[in-house]
């Protein structure tokens, strides 16, 4: 069953274009990875597809079945979260926030439902902790949380990964796999190309336009792995 | 006399109920609202608008309009524009916050000076700016005006406080999930409208800040949860307001910097406490 589809896509900021010609479809099950330079439209695209952004041309086209707002999204970390006195379990709960509408407090069932995600990603010690005293990965696992109590079939990531050491990070693919396993459709921006190769099973490659959308198979019979990689390490990233 | 016989003896006079009455009222509304303030970085936004309404009030002083027809759509608008500025550019924001408070200081004193039929000048400028004997003076009408907008604003926070609270912690997150973050930033500049000429009668226009700043500072530094964070900020606002009035109506000194001064205590006990509170797990 398909998601969603972008038609020829232009998308960017202030009538400027970042990255024009996108065209690929999303279906459930999938865990597709979109990586590219800095700065080559990756979290626009993400956040137009989200509706955070209004595409410069072309169109996003949802399946009729699927509610948009119902779409987890786990977005970069802000500045002002570093300080924000908030407990893991009001963050976990804001998650419900498209079920709430005008009633003032969370239901039973939601608060089993948040339970039963906290326990799934083992962070239930920390559920009365601070979340500005959390490390990194922890800090992650609880947007996590927060990004599945909204959705049960579809997650968007923004560079999950970005600052956290290498066993928790290792730590958070190894969930993200068992989520799509057990159906979740996955969309994210990762600029860990290994673990993208390990794990993700369609890549978008960005570069100003759209160079490829697909299965990784061809991705990586096409060469752009090997490519990519390249440019990367020349510039000392990877 | 004792100290309780005193203070029983001036609860006697309708005025210091009054200004009990709303004191309390205001206290409460400003220290939920500045939760919010304080963690969306808005705390000079508040300051800058509570310079707008001065010279709103001037000009409402001058042309013998009421608060609620000048003064309060004046600071709304204000508002409204300021965190929509705030939004796009930082840098604007920042420096049309300082023109904008500097600019209607000015003008407010200069119309008071040119216009004023009032034989005391002096003294009108500095009752606004002050607040020393406004809340002293309050009619009924005054005070049922005031409960009804301080309840109004508690509703609001109250029926929406899991979306506020979303809006104020990630805005990109509440925006993905359909909720229409421009409104309730729009609802939110609104409320500061309101509370601040409110507020203004309690403390004057220049101390407006304390109020909203300061109970939300000291109850961040003690409390781990946002739900804490709120329900203590209003605890502290209104004991230090309470206390600065009966203090300032037992030893003469004016309100509105007796219950800054007050406030001002409050946040060194709450830091005291958060050090004791970080020394205590260490050890």
């Amino acid at each position: 069953m398909k998601i969603f589809e972008c038609i020829n896509l232009n998308i960017g900021y202030d009538h400027k274009s970042v990255c024009s010609g996108i065209s690929f479809e999303l279906n459930k099950g999938d865990y597709a990875c979109v990586v590219g330079e800095n700065g080559s439209g990756k979290s626009t695209l993400i956040k137009t597809i989200l509706g955070l952004e209004n595409p410069l041309s072309g169109k996003i086209v949802f399946d009729k079945n699927f509610n948009r707002k119902g779409i987890g999204y786990l977005p970069q970390q802000t500045e002002l979260q570093k300080d924000f006195p908030a407990i893991v379990e009001e963050v976990v709960m804001m998650g419900f926030l498209n079920n709430i509408k005008l009633r003032p407090f969370y239901s039973k069932t939601e608060k089993a439902k948040a339970k039963d995600i906290i326990n799934a990603l083992c962070i239930e010690q920390l559920k009365l902790k601070p979340f500005r005293e959390l490390s990194g990965g922890q800090q992650q696992r609880v947007l996590l949380a927060r990004a599945l109590c909204a959705t049960n079939e579809f997650i968007v990531l923004d560079e999950p990964t970005a600052g956290m050491d290498t066993k928790s990070t290792i730590a958070f693919y190894k969930i993200l796999k068992d989520l799509n396993k057990k159906g979740l459709t996955i969309l994210m921006i990762s600029h860990n190309i290994d673990k993208v190769l390990e794990n993700a099973t369609h890549i978008i490659l960005l570069n100003s336009t759209m160079e490829f959308a697909g299965t990784k198979e061809k991705f990586l019979k096409d060469g752009h792995a090997s490519s990519f990689k390249l440019n990367s390490r020349k510039k000392g990233k990877v | 006399m004792n100290i309780l016989e005193e203070i029983a003896y001036y609860l006697s006079f309708d005025f210091v109920k009054y200004a009990l009455i709303v004191g309390t009222l205001i206290s409460l509304a400003c220290a939920i609202l500045g939760v919010t303030l304080v963690l969306k970085k808005y705390a000079m936004i508040g300051d800058g608008l509570s310079h707008v309404a001065f010279g709103a009030l001037s000009l409402a002083m001058v042309l013998t309009i009421a608060d609620l027809y000048l003064t309060m759509p004046l600071t709304i608008i204000v508002a409204i524009l300021l965190i929509r500025l705030s939004t796009k550019s930082k840098v604007k924001s920042d420096s049309a916050i300082a023109m904008l408070s500097v600019g209607s200081l000015a003008f407010g004193y200069f119309i008071l000076n040119l216009f004023s039929t009032s034989a005391n000048i002096s003294g009108d400028v500095c009752t606004t700016l002050f607040g020393s004997i406004s809340i002293l003076t309050l009619t009924q009408v005054e005070v049922w005006v005031s409960i009804i907008l301080t309840i109004l604003v508690l509703a609001f926070f109250i029926i929406f406080h899991n979306k506020i609270f979303a809006v104020t912690f990630d805005e990109n997150f509440s925006k993905a999930t359909g909720i229409q973050t421009n409104k309730y930033n729009n609802v939110l500049a609104f409320i500061i409208g309101i509370v601040i000429v409110l507020a203004m009668k309690l403390v004057g226009a220049l101390l407006i800040s304390a109020l909203v700043v300061f109970p939300a500072i000291s109850a961040i530094r003690i409390c781990k949860s946002y739900k804490m964070v709120i329900i203590f900020a209003c605890i502290i606002g209104v004991i230090n307001s309470v206390v600065g009035i009966l203090l300032a109506i037992l030893i003469g000194t004016p309100v509105g910097a007796t219950i800054v001064i007050i406030d001002i205590l409050a946040y060194f006990c709450c830091w005291a406490l958060e050090n004791i509170i970080k020394k205590s797990k260490a050890a």
